[in-house]
């Protein structure tokens, strides 16, 4: 027993010393990104029959493999459940989080993460069966709600029944796949969940078109890529990663017209292209990293409609996600 | 043959790395140092990494605002106003629940099943040993899983409830019966109760003595039925009932008011209770089997009949052998109840190991608490079976 | 003596019978079937009631089962609309066209599909170390445990993760699942757990203090927590107890939970197997000069593990069904990948769920079931040369 030990040990201390805390470096040496991300969200994070990852957060992932190494599938998708996302991000097990995870001030500070941005502005509601006859969330007192464990929506929950005098009867369960399943089976009332799980859970029902999601939106649900706190560098590729999708997008840069692009005049276009400027150098990266972003993966525009918009199953209406001169509130600032 | 040696030269000495004393203490301090260094490590890893992360650590979180609701509560608790702490006792609490009286249930149903095997009746042994192989050889996991959602399949919906006569309901959020609500004086029926209890066993005593010294029996159960429950309701019925019920009442989408048995509580008692029987059957069986034949035959000769020999002789006898393994029975139920955590049974693993965990962030703390919780119940349940083993071992002369 | 008297009154009376007659069969009433019947089903009035309460029970039981999995069952289909009541328009049972369309997800998870050979040679290379471990005439019995402790587990490691060198590509156990999850847990835990038990039960019976005190709270401490707890610790605490980097994968940390759980168990059964050992063994071990180890591995251990058998077999047998808790971490094991597919809408029916459960009940009956006869086998062969 003894001997084990000692060898234990041995490996634990030769193994402690090849350390290096540069994620960058790391994602580098080990020629592959670990990115941790939803199995079961259609249009956010979902592995095909043949193993594929298709969604808005699997593309995130996609887009920094492809800024880091030109190629977006050098990529290892991790599927995490709500509940053990954050301790995989912390223990180190994922280089990033992007599993539809909302931004809050709590999750910033005391769980060790830092969010980079927002890649899709979403807000909690509620589905219900329509048989019910309810047209509204107010009309919910008294309900059985199915809720996901580990989530704000869980919290939200709370709250939007509390603030309005009403009760609620929650059902908590480990997995959205429980709680939808438990919906389907008529345990509850009401499931509740961001928007667009919504309708993304929707379509895995029997018969979906028994089912309404209800119109209030009881929460801002900002969900976005998270990195760990205390590397700098690594916070800095990502967020700029997400950031030049959405430039591109501004900039009518897409995956189709990437190589007229690089020979543009346009001063913006040269710098976001790098043929002016030294921006990727000064991330770590290569020049081209933004082109290959957008050759390989896309603009935020292209993503989002593949995904979840009218491109997708999901026909998600863009509405706070368009871009802040269209409307909406996405907003990048620019590459200079 | 005899060997010549030197007179008062002293025993052959080893070398000292050979001597098993030194050899002993090498062992011992090679461990102690190679595991104080591996908890070092670990000590130092975690410190680091928490730091390095900027991860919260500390139990300030016990104090904090809970947030989130829980679907079982048996202490008053309300998301705003309760803290982490208090969810932590309301899962305890409702993890001792499921436990306590699926150990009731699996005990009764076990020992029923286990002399059912040994019955001289070829079915009955043949469906009890059916029943022992089944569900013995399935994962709880997947029984549970089974239970949770043929409980919910079979019951109707909250429209269609079944009525029960006496203000009972049952639909697929559950069981709700009406509950009761203790007026002034009601306190009398309570003592009442405990009196009836303290004269029972008086009596049972009594007789006990009485049958010893003159061999008469006395009529020792209706009496104490008697005592304990025709007592407190004569007095209740003298008090002009101070006892009312709140009864369910169907409201728009649930129905409120009464005492609410969830769907996931009744699958997690149901498949705990059924699959820890199916062991105890075995404790049982092999304890009967313990008890040597003669045991029986004399027993019979003695012109007890078959149900008073295994009550008064066999099982008594059997009981030594059936407590120990009984006893890690109780435990494994008791840990198996963590299982809730896949049908949504808000146990300590799912609200304070779960939810609580998934909030604060702060693994080590929690997961070290439930730890010490389940190695609390597990060491006290063992060191009270203990006791009362040995209570009942054979005292040999 | 009065003999000659006796034959003598024997020879007068003449309705006394000289000679024995054949015996006379017992009533019909008390053999064959009817007898049968009578002794054992019908003996009391008691054991009347009980009969007809089986009896019906049975009768409430049997054909629903037997209507559900083979008489109303859907045999063929390509999606839901096989198995709806509604489409169909009769009853329906089991939905095995879910089952038979979803097997290879059950079996191997995402494992690649062009990759998925290696997982089947996995399969067999195991089926030909238990074959060989099971037929007692086999030939080379003794290299079994080399087989199975050695040559399997590192072939089996570079065969499912890959090895770029020797042309396999790396399979992330990310991608693994189903059954081949199941049993790389099972078997890891099966493989690792003796060893380590019996290290943990010498070590709890060894007159060091310090060793009997580190297998004491060991052991106590893991069979005093539920697995559900050792899984989270494994799989949330480890990554922090261990340098950043060297973070070890998901499935590794569950492994290791299970291990370590299996092991505390496996070294109560060891224990209980040393002490049963007569004290008259280790005093002739000693006695002829063997020093510890030796008299541990020559005379002690395999008396000790022979009558054992039994017991380490039912210890596999719970550690094949607590595989099923690794879902609890998010490991894809079969009963996980049963559950994720119940819910593909593609066969979302009423009866979809309980299909899924139906196989994964049968799959675990069958090994477990299998598992529990080797150990009663095992004990009546070694009761056999006990007896002699």
């Amino acid at each position: 027993m003894n001997r084990i030990f000692a060898i234990l040990a041995l490996a634990v201390v030769f193994a402690a010393q090849s350390a290096s805390a540069q994620t960058l470096k790391t994602v580098k040496d080990r020629g592959m990104l670990n990115c941790g991300s939803n199995g079961t969200l259609a249009g956010f994070g979902l592995p095909d029959a043949q193993g594929k990852w298709t969604g808005l957060d699997v593309d995130s992932c996609r887009a920094i493999a492809a800024a880091i190494f030109g190629d977006a599938n050098k990529v290892k998708f991790v599927p995490l459940s709500a509940k053990d996302r954050f301790t995989a991000l912390q223990s180190g097990e994922v280089d990033l989080l992007a599993r539809n995870t909302t931004w809050t001030s709590s999750r910033d500070t005391s769980l060790g993460l830092n969010f980079v941005g927002v890649n899709y502005y979403d807000g909690q509601g509620f589905m219900v069966r329509k048989t019910l006859k309810v047209n509204s969330a107010l009309e919910l007192n008294g309900a059985s709600v199915c809720v996901q464990q580990g989530t704000t929506t869980e919290l939200n929950l709370s709250d939007f029944f509390r603030a309005r005098n009403m009760q609620a009867k929650t059902v908590t369960f480990a997995t959205a796949n429980e709680a939808i399943k438990a919906y389907d089976a008529g345990r509850c009332d009401a499931y509740t969940t961001d928007a667009s799980g919504l309708y993304a859970e929707r379509l895995r029902l029997a018969n979906a078109n028994d089912h309404i999601v209800l119109p209030e939106i009881i929460s801002k649900e900002p969900l976005g890529p998270a990195v760990r706190h205390g590397d700098d560098q690594w916070f800095d590729v990502v967020k700029w990663t997400l950031n030049a999708m959405i430039n591109a997008e501004e900039l009518n840069i897409t995956s189709k017209n990437i190589d007229e692009m690089t020979k543009s005049t346009n001063p913006d276009i040269k710098r976001f292209v790098g043929t002016e400027g030294n921006y990727g150098e000064q991330l770590g990266l290569g020049k081209d990293w933004a082109v290959n972003i957008i050759k390989h993966v896309g603009n935020y525009g292209e993503v989002f409609d593949r995904n979840v918009g009218a491109g997708s199953l999901l026909k998600i209406d863009r509405g706070l996600n368009k871009l802040w001169n269209k409307g909406g509130i996405q907003y990048a600032p620019p590459i200079r | 043959m005899s060997i010549d040696l030197p007179a008062g030269s002293p025993p052959a000495r080893v070398a000292f790395y050979n001597d098993p004393k030194v050899r002993s203490i090498a062992y011992q301090v090679a461990l102690c140092a190679v595991i104080g260094f591996l908890v070092y490590e670990a000590a130092s890893n975690a410190i680091a990494n928490l730091e390095r992360a900027r991860i919260a650590s500390g139990f300030g979180f016990w104090h904090t605002t809970a947030g989130f609701d829980i679907s079982q509560t048996l202490i008053a608790y309300s998301a705003q106003a309760s803290t982490y702490g208090r969810a932590f006792w309301v899962g305890l609490l409702n993890t001792l629940l499921v436990a306590g009286i699926g150990i009731v249930i699996a005990t009764i149903l076990g020992f029923v099943i286990g002399i059912a095997r040994l019955s001289k009746n070829w079915l009955v042994a043949k469906a009890a040993s059916g029943y022992v192989e089944t569900i013995r050889n399935i994962p709880l996991l997947l029984q549970l899983l089974f239970w949770y959602n043929a409980v919910l399949k079979a019951l109707p919906e909250m429209r269609d409830s079944y009525k029960i006569p006496g203000g009972i309901f049952l639909n697929n959020r559950g069981l709700f019966v009406p509950e009761p609500i203790f007026g002034n004086g009601f306190s009398f029926v309570v003592i009442a109760f405990g009196v009836g209890i303290v004269g029972s066993i008086s009596f049972y005593v009594w007789a006990r003595k009485r049958q010893e010294q003159t061999g008469q029996q006395a009529p020792v159960f209706s009496v104490a039925l008697a005592l304990v429950i025709g007592l407190p309701l004569a007095v209740l019925a003298l008090s002009e009932f101070p006892l009312t019920f709140e009864y369910p009442q169907g409201g728009r989408f649930n129905i409120s008011g009464g005492i609410e048995v969830l769907p996931e509580f009744a699958a997690l008692l149901f498949g705990l209770s059924i699959y820890t029987a199916a062991f105890i059957a075995e404790v049982v069986r092999a304890g009967i089997l313990a008890v040597s034949h003669g045991q029986t035959e004399a027993a019979y000769s003695l012109g007890l009949r078959a149900p008073p020999t295994l009550r008064l002789i066999v099982v008594p006898q059997a009981m030594r052998v059936i407590i120990p393994p009984l006893t890690s029975q109780y435990l494994n139920l008791t840990k198996n109840s963590t299982l809730a955590v896949a049908i949504g049974y808000p146990d300590l693993v799912q609200v304070f190991t779960g939810t609580v965990l998934n909030q604060t962030g702060q693994a080590v703390e929690v997961v070290a608490i439930t730890m010490a919780v389940y190695l609390t119940i597990s060491l006290a349940t063992s060191l009270l079976m203990n006791v009362y083993n040995s209570r009942i071992a054979l005292v040999e002369r | 003596m009065t003999m000659s008297e006796g034959d003598l009154a024997v020879a007068k009376i003449h309705f006394v019978r000289s000679a024995t007659i054949e015996a006379k069969p017992p009533p019909v009433s008390m053999r064959g079937a009817v007898g049968w019947l009578r002794e054992n089903l019908l003996s009391t009035k008691f054991n009347i009631i009980l009969t007809l309460l089986i009896a019906l029970l049975f009768a409430w039981i049997v054909p629903d089962l037997v209507r559900f999995l083979l008489i109303d069952a859907v045999w063929t289909g390509a999606d839901r609309d096989a198995c709806r009541e509604i489409v169909q328009n009769r009853a329906i049972g089991a939905c095995w066209p879910f089952a038979f369309e979803r097997w290879p997800y059950f079996v191997y998870g995402s494992y690649p599909i062009p990759e998925r050979w290696r997982v089947d040679v996995f399969f067999s290379m195991l089926a030909i170390g238990v074959v060989w471990l099971l037929w007692l005439g086999a030939p080379r019995r003794g290299l079994v445990s080399v087989y199975f402790f050695v040559v399997l587990p590192i072939s089996s490691f570079i065969l499912l993760t890959g090895w770029k060198a020797i042309g396999l590509q790396p399979v992330d156990t990310v991608l693994w699942g189903g059954i081949l999850v199941t049993i790389v847990v099972a078997w890891v835990g099966i493989v690792v757990s003796l060893p380590l038990g019996i290290l943990l039960a010498l070590g709890r019976r060894s007159h060091m203090p310090a060793v009997r005190l580190f297998s004491v709270i060991f052991i106590e401490f893991v069979r005093g927590v539920p697995l559900v707890t050792v899984l989270f610790m494994a799989s949330v605490m480890l990554p922090l107890f261990v340098p950043e980097h060297l973070s070890p994968d998901k499935l590794l940390r569950a492994l290791i939970g299970i291990a370590l759980f299996a092991s505390a168990y496996m070294a109560e059964v060891v224990r209980a197997g040393l002490q049963a050992i007569p004290k008259g063994q280790f005093e002739g071990a000693m006695a002829v000069g063997l020093g510890y180890s030796q008299m541990m591995r020559l005379i002690v251990l395999p008396q000790a593990l022979k009558i054992t058998i039994p017991n380490i077999v039912n210890t596999y047998i719970g550690l094949f069904k607590d595989t099923t808790l690794v879902f609890i971490v998010g490991i894809f094991d079969f009963l996980h990948t049963v559950e994720v597919s119940r819910i593909d809408p593609k066969w979302a029916t009423p009866v979809t769920s309980t299909t899924g459960y139906a196989v994964a009940a049968m799959f675990y009956l069958v090994f477990c079931y299998a598992m529990s006869r080797y150990a009663r086998a095992t004990e009546a062969r070694l009761a056999k040369s006990e007896r002699r």
